[in-house]
């Protein structure tokens, strides 16, 4: 008996199951909608918070009640924090040591790929599992030593120090190598049976043909000057030669508490606006090159 | 004669980087290890003609601190916690995403902009976030009177607000906020990852399925979470590194205290470790501390890839 009804239930239960399939599907589809939306909101409610802050008096951003668009719109935040900050120093210090980086460490990084995908000497696979066996070990490790090294060499408080010590990245010459390799070798012999230099190979075929990793490779690099902390603060903290993400700390120090939040949070979308900028055109870029990185900066 | 010219050729172009990573990772990695195993090794009394014992006493006083000890718990704590709750989070919007065709594009460039940030400048918005105080008036109702957003929006719902980073908060509420600081940016990388490996999934699993007339949930976790194991077995390993070298972070909330003002580093990490050791000029025992997360972080990986080596669907 019982078990006869649960057959019938089963039944019933199939047939309702059909018929409401179309409206169970567009009911689903709207509960993945408002899921998704509500959690693009959450994501995003940092950022929104941070501008409408940046732009209220002190006073109306310590009202007891929050209100989420400013009253009066306080631009003159954003100037007080670019004087307290003196930002523009620190923006000037960070793009320079960005880009020198970035072009000596892509110059290294092709040569050192190409030798590796295209040329053939001893001990070229050893030497190159080597380096990859280093990309395991923690960052921290070598700042150990590398902080006394430079220490001794006396290069405390110069822009050297934050740039030589990161040119080479095992990484990247291990990502443009893949990239090279893809290249099929018969354009470089044919290359050589026409008296075409290395170089010149290199610069007209190669480099071209890996245009979306050199990419990818620059705006990882100087994402990654405009966003390093703890080397530049070991070693360069001075006014002359700090970076921004140390500056931002130093001239606000003080998170909790009675802080001056609006000029705070000017002073974070300052320095958070390039790094949207650099996104909104080169979006492509960024997110391929951090599927294939998985680390950032 | 090919070959050799091109021998010579081959090492000139790799010089550059052969030279700087000698000095800066070659050296480090030998340097390291020497300095781990010579006990109470600093590099300033070297430099004044000190002579260090050979041993493993770094290791072991490192093991015996409190304070090396407590950062380890925190670390582990914070891994523990968010490496799960973000890759779950992010498993559920991938498929999601996965699942939608019109927004896709927004609502995936808006999942990715926490990735686009500095870690500590948005760390400070979200210590305005969950502060407490906007203004010290006095007394204690006047300073609740003003608390955050997130006190805020607690009190709208009737509840009661909470001392989340402030002078006086509990270690419990600081490492909830860290955790939800966390999540939020691992998030972005996590579902980028997972969404180009949903991307990839062949569409006639899906099919077959939808003729066998099977459950969305059965479907879920029998055909698409097995597919797509290689990359969360990827977003877990790379998760758990990523939480054990936890620092900036908390640098961007907390500040380089490390704890709210009243606890001073009662939220730092080993790599916090590893760095206060270096600037107290203690190489020995921060080179013992960096080779003890080495350890960690590859134990942790090892297991992480021998489960996924019975688990994962290639």
């Amino acid at each position: 008996m019982a078990e006869d009804n649960r057959v019938i239930m089963h039944e019933k239960d199939l047939g309702k199951v059909k018929s409401n399939a179309k409206v169970g599907g567009i009911i689903g589809k709207i509960l993945v909608y408002v899921f998704l939306i509500v959690m693009a909101l959450i994501i995003l409610f940092p950022f929104y918070w941070m501008i409408i802050s940046s732009l209220k008096t002190l006073e109306e951003y310590r009202m007891s009640v929050p209100t989420f668009w400013p009253k009066v719109v306080m631009f003159s935040n954003y100037s007080e924090a670019f004087t307290v900050g003196s930002l523009g120093r620190l923006f000037l210090n960070t793009v320079f040591v960005g880009v020198v980086s970035t072009i000596l460490s892509l110059i290294i990084t092709v040569i050192s790929a190409f030798a590796f995908a295209r040329l053939e000497f001893k001990g070229k696979n050893i030497l190159f599992a080597g380096l990859l066996a280093t990309m395991m070990i923690p960052g921290e490790l070598f700042t150990i030593t590398n902080y006394g090294t430079v220490m001794g060499l006396g290069w405390k408080d110069t822009y050297i120090v934050l740039i030589v010590p990161f040119l080479v990245s095992v990484f990247y010459i291990y990502l443009l190598r893949q990239n090279f390799m893809q290249i099929p070798n018969e354009l470089y012999l044919a290359a050589k049976v026409d008296g075409t230099s290395d170089l010149k190979y290199l610069w007209k075929v190669m480099i071209p043909l890996a245009m979306p990793t050199l990419i990818s490779i620059t705006i990882l690099k100087m994402t990654g000057a405009w966003n390093s902390y703890i080397w530049p603060r070991l070693v360069a903290n001075d006014a002359a030669h700090r970076l921004i993400t140390n500056g931002l700390r130093n001239a606000f120090t003080e998170t909790t508490g009675d802080v001056n939040y609006p000029v705070q949070m000017a002073a974070v979308a300052l320095v958070s606006a390039p790094l949207f900028i650099v996104f909104i055109f080169l979006r492509k870029y960024i997110m391929k090159g951090v599927s294939r990185s998985g680390i950032k900066g | 004669m090919v070959d050799s010219k091109n021998s010579w050729k081959a090492w000139i172009y790799l010089s550059p980087a052969i030279i700087l990573l000698l000095i800066f990772t070659v050296w480090p990695i030998v340097n390291t290890l020497r300095m781990a195993f010579l006990e109470d090794y600093s590099g300033l009394s070297e430099a004044g003609g000190a002579v260090f014992n050979f041993g493993i006493g770094n290791f072991v006083k490192v093991i015996q601190y409190q304070r090396f000890l407590d950062c380890l718990k925190t670390t582990s704590l914070l891994c523990v916690i968010t490496v799960p709750v973000s890759t779950v989070l992010a498993l559920i919007i991938s498929v999601a995403l996965n699942s939608i065709k019109g927004l896709q594009k927004v609502l995936q460039t808006i999942f990715f902009l926490p990735y686009v940030t500095n870690s500590i400048a948005i760390g400070m918005v979200f210590a305005a976030m969950f502060n407490i105080v906007g203004s010290f008036l006095g007394t204690e109702n006047e300073l609740i009177a003003t608390a955050g957003i997130i006190n805020n929006v607690i009190e709208f719902f009737g509840g009661q607000h909470v001392n989340w980073i402030n002078v006086g908060s509990t270690y419990a509420s600081n490492i909830f906020v860290m955790v939800v600081y966390i999540v939020w940016n691992a998030l972005p990388f996590k579902i980028l990852i997972l969404l180009g490996g949903l991307q990839s999934i062949n569409k006639q699993y899906y099919d077959a399925a939808k003729v066998d007339g099977t459950s969305k949930f059965r479907v879920l976790t029998r055909i698409t979470v097995p597919l797509l194991s290689p990359m969360l077995a990827y977003v877990v390993i790379t998760g758990f590194i990523g939480g054990f070298k936890e620092y900036t972070s908390i640098v961007g909330i907390f500040g380089e205290n490390m704890g709210p003002a009243d606890a001073n580093g009662r939220l730092n990490t080993m790599v916090g470790f590893i760095y206060d050791s270096l600037s107290q000029n203690r190489q020995g025992r921060a080179s013992a501390a960096a080779l003890i997360l080495f350890g960690i972080i590859l134990v942790v990986t090892l297991i992480n890839l021998r489960v996924s080596k019975k688990r994962v669907h290639y």
